[in-house]
């Protein structure tokens, strides 16, 4: 008896929410639809419908989701009048879920859309959206690629003068003449950090010409596989100008991972063993302006190189040469002369060309009133 | 034993032997230097065995050994390959170490690259070019106008400095100057808000000494 009560109760309240919501002119949310979120891992699945009718009374959504014959529970918060589409990113990856879209009045009265069809999430192998980025990609391999086989058939491409790279030779020259070692410090990137790889290219060369001048080159890590990479370069670096007995793996050493214990240390070894030159090349953070000053009051030569656009200010103003952001990248070609770093530098050039015609080409035609070229980046991006 | 009231004390002895290096290297601060070079590796290597090896390592590999999931036995496969690294060990075997690195870099390479496109290259151009379709339409101010167009200025002379296959003669040179200039400009404002910021950590430092350690402030 109880229980026929409440069945009679909960579908007074039905009719009555139902007969409100007429009675005020709610239509249900029309044309929804759920399916698998493209160009994701298959953790989410999106739901789109109609807009609501200007005027229509409805002041809200809920989004209402359930699995196979289970119950219907709500999908995150209230979504405001305007919205048309939601993305669900808390399902299960192998499961389906059929969606209702609930619409809501200010007097809390609702309406349910029609049920969808039940969907999985499923993972893609490929984003479609990047194949655009990816094209620009493979043109700009293409140009540095191209670019290399004309530098290796024996063309000879001219690289700018870059002062702060033309006084490595002074600097590894006054360390061998005053009898003081070279310190050298990749910075506080990771291995495959960009501005890490060009450091580690730097210091190969610098390792050829301390070979020659046995001049001792102390080399401070903060990463344990930089380190490794560091030995290897360096050692090959020794073997290549034939002097692998002038090679001392314990010159390059870890400090430790943390940044300012890092800078704590180099300082100290600054300090006591007070080199003649010093590089700083890589990613910097914070330390920079420690590890500069302190370079700089016990008097070495200084040449530091870093992309790291905040720190570059107090490179400028503690060191004697600084190489700025894409500098650090060309170090490499230009100490090296190498057909293959030339002609990577050469088509890294071209792509500049490229952005300089984009900009120069897309300020003309937006003042035309033309915006593909905005629209074409948007889609690159 | 109140060990806070030693914290402090130890904190700020820290502290002053660390400033001790602004006068000359002495043995206090080659003690703090020491203690925290040593601190920071170890705390380092709890840290890579209970954030690193247990969670992305042993725990996959041991639910594969005991049946739970067999897929940890893919972990592996990364796990070998990590292994490579102790190959610097053996002189014999020292070339082996180049496997993982080349994976690593490569991997870095692939994962950095089309983001630095996306974010640095095209992302930008575009937003340098966006502001002339609102002064096309007329919706621009005029602060906004020199706003954009001080900014093309800027960007093609800076691009123009970093162009290394041209010799910088003529017009090339003068608009590399022009970039040259706006760089600086740049870093003497980025100098100035970074100092900013550490003469704020430097205050909180000396807050630290008076107020916690010495007590004399309120």
């Amino acid at each position: 008896m109880i229980k026929i009560i409440q069945w009679l109760a909960i579908c007074l309240v039905l009719c009555l929410s139902v007969g409100t919501a007429f009675s005020q002119g709610l239509a249900p949310p029309s044309n929804v639809t759920a399916v698998d979120t493209p160009n994701d891992d298959g953790s989410s699945i999106t739901i789109t419908w109609d807009a609501a009718v200007e005027g229509g009374g409805i002041s809200g959504y809920q989004i209402l989701r359930r699995i196979a014959d289970g119950e219907l529970e709500a999908v995150g918060d209230l979504l405001p009048v305007g919205t048309t589409t939601y993305v669900d990113s808390g399902i299960e990856q192998g499961t389906a879920y059929a969606y209702i879209v609930r619409a809501l009045s200010e007097t809390e009265a609702t309406v349910d859309s029609e049920q969808t069809a039940p969907v999985e999430g499923k993972d893609e192998w490929f984003h479609t959206g990047k194949i655009p980025l990816f094209i620009t990609m493979l043109l700009f391999s293409a140009a540095i690629v191209w670019n290399i086989y004309s530098a290796r058939s024996g063309k000879e491409l001219f690289v700018r003068r870059i002062p702060g790279l033309e006084a490595v030779d002074e600097a590894i020259g006054r360390a061998t003449e005053m009898g003081r070692s070279i310190l050298y410090s990749t910075g506080l990137g990771g291995v495959s950090g960009v501005a890490t790889i060009a450091s580690m290219t730097i210091l190969g060369q610098v390792a050829r010409r301390t070979a020659d001048y046995e001049t001792v080159l102390r080399v401070p890590c903060r990463d344990p596989i930089v380190l490794n990479v560091v030995r290897e370069m360096v050692k090959t670096a020794y073997l290549e100008e034939g002097r692998p007995d002038a090679y001392n793996e314990d010159d390059i050493f870890f400090i430790t991972e943390s940044q300012f214990a890092y800078a704590a240390g180099v300082e100290g070894m600054m300090l006591r063993e007070k080199p003649a030159a010093i590089f700083l090349q890589g990613t910097f953070y914070a330390e920079s302006l420690i590890l500069a000053e302190t370079g700089n009051s016990v008097g070495a030569i200084q040449i530091a190189g870093t992309d790291s656009e905040h720190q570059l200010p107090f490179f400028i103003a503690a060191c004697d040469y600084t190489l700025i952001g894409e500098e650090l990248y060309a170090a490499s070609a230009y100490l090296s002369r190498e057909p293959m770093l030339l002609g990577s530098l050469r088509g890294q050039d071209w792509g500049k060309i490229l952005i300089f015609t984009a900009i120069v080409l897309g300020v003309v035609l937006e003042l035309s009133g033309v915006s593909w070229i905005t629209m074409l980046l948007q889609r690159v991006s | 034993m109140d060990w806070n009231l030693i914290g402090i004390w130890v904190a700020a002895f820290l502290t002053l032997s660390i400033y001790s290096v602004l006068y000359r290297d002495n043995p206090f601060y080659r003690f703090a230097e020491h203690l925290f070079v040593g601190v920071s590796v170890g705390y380092g290597i709890v840290l890579s065995i209970y954030q690193g090896f247990i969670p992305f390592a042993w725990n996959p590999f041991f639910a594969a050994v005991t049946g739970e999931s067999a897929i940890g036995f893919i972990k592996l496969i990364p796990i070998c390959i990590g292994l490579l690294f102790f190959a610097r060990l053996s002189p014999r075997h020292t070339w082996l170490i180049r496997y993982p690195i080349a994976i690593l870099i490569g991997f870095g390479a692939g994962v950095a690259i089309p983001n630095v496109l996306r974010a640095n290259i095209f992302e930008q151009t575009r937003g340098t070019i966006a502001p002339f379709a609102e002064i096309a339409a007329g919706t621009l101010s005029g602060w906004g106008i020199f706003e954009a167009v001080l900014m093309v200025v800027g960007v093609i002379c800076t691009l123009t400095y970093f162009f290394f296959s041209v010799e910088h003669r003529g017009p090339v040179k003068w608009l590399s100057k022009v970039g040259i200039a706006f760089l600086m400009i740049g870093f003497g404002s980025a100098f100035g808000n970074t100092v900013m910021g550490r003469v704020a950590l430097l205050i909180q430092r000396v807050d630290f000494l008076l107020n916690d350690w010495l007590n004399i402030i309120s």
